[in-house]
């Protein structure tokens, strides 16, 4: 019986692999980037950006300016980076979406927000930060991009690892 | 069982402020578990908010998002004794919805 089942499992053990490695190919294909504002779709391909500015073309397919108009408020120094309270407010008009990136987190999109007519914009939520990083609001407004920027001191990283 | 949603909806004249405090892992998929083997990423990806058959307020959500989440919003249009609907779902396919009157 063991010799039967022996090559036999062998020989699908051999075919899963071919077909995760198939799969996992297909993944790192450069995908038309997502653009979340524009679509209803959940924006999987900018969770999966490491870096900021990758994670900020792929979700906007464009760049943000800085702006005092966007209020972006976190502690200076978060003890537990697996809790960090950071909230955004702004006073721009025809706010669509609001995104938080958290600049060197293993992926650097955190949430983003689609703020629809009628919604106040601004919005207070909970992060996950690995180490003291930039904190990064981005709010579109009127089509346009509009960042604002804060440096908080983690002491304790809440990723794990 | 209970809802893993928590609503607080409170009407101020013409503004709804809506807190809400969602019980669910969040787990990143780089923690160790005691065992030394990594617990698998699991976590809420859209979380939406509708009043009145209008979306009122929708968030993609990635690992980054704290333990039990917690998020606050407010918007207009609604009044008190509205009904304000919560549903998230996870990455696993998981779901979960609730219902609560603005007060």
């Amino acid at each position: 019986m063991t010799a039967l089942t022996g090559p036999r499992a062998t020989r699908r053990l051999i075919l899963q692999g071919a077909a995760s490695v198939a799969l996992l190919g297909l993944g790192n294909l450069p995908f038309a980037p997502a653009r979340a504002a524009a679509n209803d779709k959940y924006p999987e391909e900018a969770f999966r950006q490491k870096s900021e500015a990758d994670a900020i073309k792929a979700l906007y397919g464009r760049t943000a300016e800085p702006s005092d108009k966007v209020k972006l408020d976190a502690p200076e120094i978060a003890e537990n980076g697996g809790v960090v309270p950071i909230s955004v407010t702004t006073t721009l008009d025809k706010v669509t979406s609001i995104s938080f990136f958290v600049a060197e987190n293993p992926s650097a999109l955190a949430a983003s927000y689609k703020i629809p007519e009628g919604t106040i914009p601004g919005v207070a939520n909970r992060l996950k930060m690995a180490k003291t990083t930039n904190v990064v609001a981005i709010v579109e407004a009127d089509g346009k991009l509009y960042s604002a920027t804060k440096e908080v001191k983690v002491t304790v990283g809440g990723c794990g690892g | 069982m209970a809802s893993s949603i928590r609503v607080r909806a409170t009407a101020n004249g013409d503004i709804t402020e809506v807190q809400a405090l969602i019980q669910h892992p969040m787990d990143t998929g780089f923690v160790k578990d005691a065992k030394g083997e990594l617990i698998p990423a699991h976590y809420i990806q859209e979380l939406k908010f509708e009043c009145n058959g209008k979306d009122v307020f929708v968030a993609d959500w990635g690992t980054a998002i704290s333990k039990d989440p917690y998020v606050k919003f407010s918007f207009k249009g609604a009044k008190k004794g509205d009904d304000l609907k919560i549903s998230w779902t996870d990455n696993k396919g998981g779901s979960d919805t609730n219902t609560a009157k603005i007060a």
